[in-house]
């Protein structure tokens, strides 16, 4: 999954759509996650990236995490045809 | 070194249902291409554009539309006769007819206007919308006009409740059973009279686009924005312009099959599945132009090269997040202002 190029994420962790105008305040592990993904990293890729940086159960992350990435889609936030 | 115009606006009327005078004024005053004295032309003594500082120039007085052609041309021959106005921008839809019938007079006594044509005006109206998108193959909602209630007896069955009760020029009501719509028809017929239009509540995003035609088929200029906040009366109070590809096509071939002259706002509909619905054509500049000015386009400042033949190039590129959040002040008015405007009729 991919973030839509044009949407802009700030180092606050503010997040712009440009083609809705909707903008969105992430907290910090959203925030690395966007940007993981920007940065093209692979969902495995940031599954790890987040258990190693973060005190957490992995199954309570990859709960969470799959739950951000339907919310990223749902907000058309992501590309559609990846 | 710039050449100064004589420009007249009207739409001084800065309230929380503000005329676009302001802003028209705001961006003609930050022109590039010319330098501005503005006569601000005004129906009401108290529109707040009267008073405000580094707006209108010169204000006179003018008779309402309503008093017909003839009345506001023999008034505008008088102040030109003072003013020797360049070029005229109306911005009200209901001056817009009386403006464009008189377009060739005001023309001879050398106020230039960039209005639509009255064909262009005519076919865009709310009542006439569904033969409008069926002519130039655009999506727009199932609507129909009524004269009376009666009328309204014998399509009600064709729509799903809620839908919408509009005005032929302004306001608009959501009805979600017959005894508002009776409400409603009644309060829209008082104001503005008939014909009232029926039309179906289509669900998704409003987006709306500033644009401006140069008459032959060519976008000068297109700006497309969201409201982010609304007021009760359902008027734009924040905004922000947003990237939307399909928006600025539908603008620009609405434009080039019609050959758009002048200014205008289209109202749109963007569904969950990503279709659009043209819901109206205002054939004037909105009162959010200022955001356009904002974003990197002057719309105002095209438009008047425009009625002045002047050459210009289109603009292809605005800003997208830039966003408008309007406020309200007091303006504290000696007495004699206002007692000068409405005694001698200019100020």
């Amino acid at each position: 999954m991919k973030i839509k190029k044009n949407v802009a994420i700030s180092e606050t962790g503010f997040m712009f759509n440009p083609n809705t105008g909707d903008s969105y305040s992430l907290n910090e592990t959203a925030k690395d996650i966007v940007q993981l993904m920007k940065d093209g990293r692979s969902e495995q890729e940031i599954r790890e990236i987040i258990l190693a940086k973060y005190d957490v159960e992995q199954s309570t992350m990859e709960s969470n995490f799959y739950d951000f990435l339907n919310m990223l889609s749902h907000l058309d936030l992501v590309e559609k045809d990846y | 070194m710039k050449h100064t115009y004589t420009i007249a606006v009207t739409g001084l009327n800065n309230t929380d249902n503000p005329g676009p005078g302001v802003p028209v004024i705001r961006a003609l005053r930050e022109a590039k291409s010319f330098d501005v004295r503005i006569i601000g032309l005004v129906y009401e003594n108290l529109e707040p554009g009267i008073y405000m500082t580094n707006i209108a120039d010169k204000v006179y007085q003018v008779p309402y539309p309503s008093m017909g052609s003839d009345v506001v041309l023999e008034r505008m021959k008088e102040i030109n006769a003072v003013e020797k106005i360049d070029a005229l921008i109306p911005n009200f839809d209901a001056e817009l007819f009386t403006f464009m019938k008189a377009e060739k007079e005001l023309a001879k006594i050398g106020i230039r206007t960039f209005l639509p044509t009255i064909q262009q005006f005519e076919e865009r109206h709310k009542a006439n919308l569904p033969s409008y998108g069926k002519k130039y193959n655009l999506d727009v909602p199932a609507s129909e006009t009524i004269a009376n209630l009666t009328n309204f007896d014998r399509i009600e069955d064709k729509f799903d409740y809620p839908f919408l009760v509009k005005g032929k020029f302004y306001d608009a009501y959501a009805a979600y059973n017959k005894d508002q719509v009776m409400g409603f028809y009644n309060k829209i017929t008082a104001k503005w009279g008939v014909p009232v239009i029926i039309q179906e509540f289509v669900k998704g995003t409003e987006v709306n686009v500033v644009a401006l035609g140069d008459g032959k088929g060519n976008t000068i200029g297109a700006v497309p924005m969201r409201k982010q906040y609304i007021t009760d009366k359902g008027k734009a109070w924040g905004g922000i312009t947003i990237a939307d590809d399909k928006l600025l096509e539908i603008t620009h071939q609405l434009i080039a099959k019609t050959k758009w002259r002048g200014g205008m706002e289209l109202e749109i509909i963007k569904t969950h599945d990503n279709k659009y619905y043209i819901i109206e054509i205002n054939p004037r500049i909105p009162a959010w132009v200022y955001l356009a000015v904002g974003a990197g386009q002057n719309i105002p400042e095209a438009l008047v090269n425009l009625a002045l033949e002047n050459p210009i190039k289109p603009y292809t590129h605005y800003q997208t997040g830039k966003m408008f959040i309007r406020y309200s002040q007091d303006l504290i008015v000696d007495l004699e202002l206002f007692e000068k405007l409405s005694i001698n009729g200019e100020l």
